[in-house]
């Protein structure tokens, strides 16, 4: 489903760091992959790499055979198939929480209204959030903010998940609601390419760990044996930090 | 003093003044209500006394204050006056409903003037002189010429703001492209604008620009335009050029993970610039784009100069027919701060209504 062949990023600003080396990897339709890495490993680059965030300056991603990097390509709608959750929410705090689960629906998707109606109204009852539909962002707690987040990447109907640490700015006693309902998205069949520090979900839904450090795959593996058994010394060495 | 006797206090004369500071800072310098009420009555002294000076050095210059005479440049009850054209005599008077019907045959030729009852002196028959008076008569409330001033005012200035934010948006978020045909235009046209005097504008606008422009209008058989559309160019492009700058800093104070969540849901780059960035810009945006449209209405006094008679230019009018001079100059300066405080109240009405959300 996605190739990522041979892809090289750095940094200029504020000063050269390579993000990316050479880094090539398979996801396939259906796979759960988490990505772990210390920080600025390049873990958050290669998320960012796949739907164009971020453009490499060497290699190739290929989306379904297409070429994103290729100019001739149009990015808007390989992005409409891919949704994404950033560690901040990123939610539009002019818009209430149906109108940011709403809005790419009508700009993008140009769903009529009632369909899109229905649908705002479907997947925030799956994310557990239809009270607050009418409630504004900044009312909301970080838990429920990164879980509208996700309603509003699945209001695209994605064939592709990307999470770059949706966990990571919440308060621990939030951070089960949101890996329960990343957890259902996986069991669901959903492709999902996840950076994230948290075992559990690794272990109990994702089918392939990665681990990145400065800029470069090191090991990958299924979860039991990359968390029981790592081969790298790099790998033990911070899997022995953050455990 | 106890505290509950504080309390009482607070609820008192100023206790809305003082809730609304206690919304800025819990740390207040002057928590004794005596000495506040006192720093009350300082500032209200110092102004009463500033007026007083002014108006004892102009009783002491001998100047007679006729504020009297004012309004009648707001509203004035207009006469209007009909007067033979030539030799000749009155034909007929004729009732016409409440009012009369007056012909006149004079050797200019006859002439049917319908006049109310009581507004002439005649009988058929009559002879009359070139420059008699065939009626005279009061024509209803006529606006004077303060509120013409204020109107030609008011109209500029609500167009130039017009168009000055659309010129304003368009061109902050061309200034924010990485596009160089709109980055570099946008940036060559703030930096030419805000770099000359507005004064060198209006007159380019007006004597270059405008009188190219007439002629070409002119040569194409269209009537050359009224100069207060050159007025309104000018203050719109200057005020745009400004408008341009506030906006991109609106842009820019907008988080990028904003720009980010809407372009990876698939969005383009504009309906991601209208749907999301522009809307929360506004909010920062809104106080120095007041500032600007404030500065619009006060800058439009300088149009006076390319004969366009808004508030300034009419105060000038009355005063050389009036000598008004006191009077008038402060009149127009009231008008323009009541302008600029409308229109500062209603923008600081929208911040409130936006900050809400």
């Amino acid at each position: 489903m996605i190739d990522v062949i041979s892809i090289y990023k750095t940094f200029y600003v504020p000063h050269e760091v390579k993000a990316l080396v050479d880094v090539s990897n398979k996801i396939e339709a259906g796979e759960v992959v988490v990505v772990i890495g210390p920080s600025g490993s390049g873990k958050s680059t290669f998320l960012r790499c796949l739907n164009r965030l971020e453009t490499a300056e060497r290699g190739q991603i290929l989306v379904d055979g297409v070429d994103i990097f290729d100019p001739k390509t149009n990015i808007n709608t390989v992005r409409a198939e891919m949704g994404m959750v950033f560690q901040s929410f990123n939610l539009y705090p002019h818009l209430t929480v149906q109108g940011n689960v709403t809005l790419a629906q009508k700009l993008v998707r140009k769903r009529p209204k009632k369909e899109r109606e229905e649908k705002t109204r479907m997947l925030l009852e799956k994310v557990g959030i239809s009270a607050k539909a009418k409630a504004w962002p900044s009312n909301l707690s970080g838990g429920q903010q990164q879980r509208v987040a996700i309603a509003r990447a699945l209001a695209m109907d994605p064939k592709i998940m990307l999470f770059d640490e949706p966990t990571s700015a919440l308060d621990p006693e939030m951070i089960g609601e949101v890996l329960e309902v990343m957890k259902t998205l996986a069991k669901e069949g959903m492709t999902m390419v996840c950076v994230t520090h948290e075992m559990g979900f690794a272990r109990e839904v994702a089918d392939r760990v990665i681990f990145m450090d400065e800029g470069m795959i090191v090991e990958e593996g299924t979860p039991e044996k990359f968390y029981k058994n790592p081969d790298h010394d790099r790998t033990k060495l911070f899997l022995k930090q953050i455990l | 003093m106890n505290p509950g006797r504080q309390k009482i206090y607070s609820a008192g004369l100023f206790c809305k003044v003082r809730h609304m500071e206690q919304n800025v800072s819990n740390i207040k310098r002057l928590s004794n209500p005596i000495a506040y009420v006192l720093s009350v009555c300082g500032f209200l002294v110092l102004l009463f006394m500033v007026i007083g000076a002014v108006y004892y050095a102009t009783v002491a210059v001998d100047y007679h204050w006729r504020w009297f005479k004012v309004p009648k440049y707001f509203m004035y009850k207009s006469t209007i006056t009909l007067y033979a054209e030539g030799y000749g005599e009155i034909d007929t008077i004729v009732d016409n409903r409440d009012k009369k019907d007056i012909t006149v045959t004079t050797d200019a030729g006859t002439r049917t003037y319908t006049v109310p009852k009581d507004s002439f002196d005649w009988i058929e028959g009559d002879m009359v002189s070139p420059g008699d008076i065939v009626a005279s008569y009061e024509g209803g409330w006529k606006p004077g010429i303060l509120a013409k001033g204020l109107w030609v005012t008011l109209k500029i200035s609500f167009l130039a703001t017009i168009f000055g934010i659309i010129l304003g948006i368009i061109g902050g978020v061309a200034r924010v492209s990485d596009t160089p045909v709109l980055k570099w235009s946008a940036i060559t046209y703030v930096e030419i604008i805000r770099g000359s005097p507005l004064l060198v504008q209006i007159m380019i606008f007006y004597f270059v620009l405008g009188t190219t422009m007439n002629k070409i209008l002119l040569m194409n058989g269209i009537p050359k335009l009224d100069p207060q559309w050159y007025g309104v160019m000018a203050l719109s492009i200057f005020t745009g050029a400004y408008v341009v700058e506030i906006v991109r800093a609106g842009i820019e104070a907008i988080h990028p993970g904003q720009v980010e969540a809407a372009r990876s849901s698939g969005m383009t780059y504009f309906q991601c610039m209208f749907h999301i960035i522009l809307p929360q810009a506004l909010k920062t945006i809104l106080p120095p784009l007041a500032g600007q449209f404030i500065n619009l209405i006060k800058d439009s006094s300088l149009l006076g100069l390319i004969s366009i008679r808004e508030l300034t230019k009419a105060t000038r009018e009355g005063i050389t027919t009036s000598l008004q001079t006191f009077e008038l100059w402060i009149l127009c300066a009231i008008l323009y701060l009541l302008m600029t405080f409308t229109l500062s109240m209603c923008v600081q009405y929208l911040e409130r209504r936006t900050a809400t959300k």
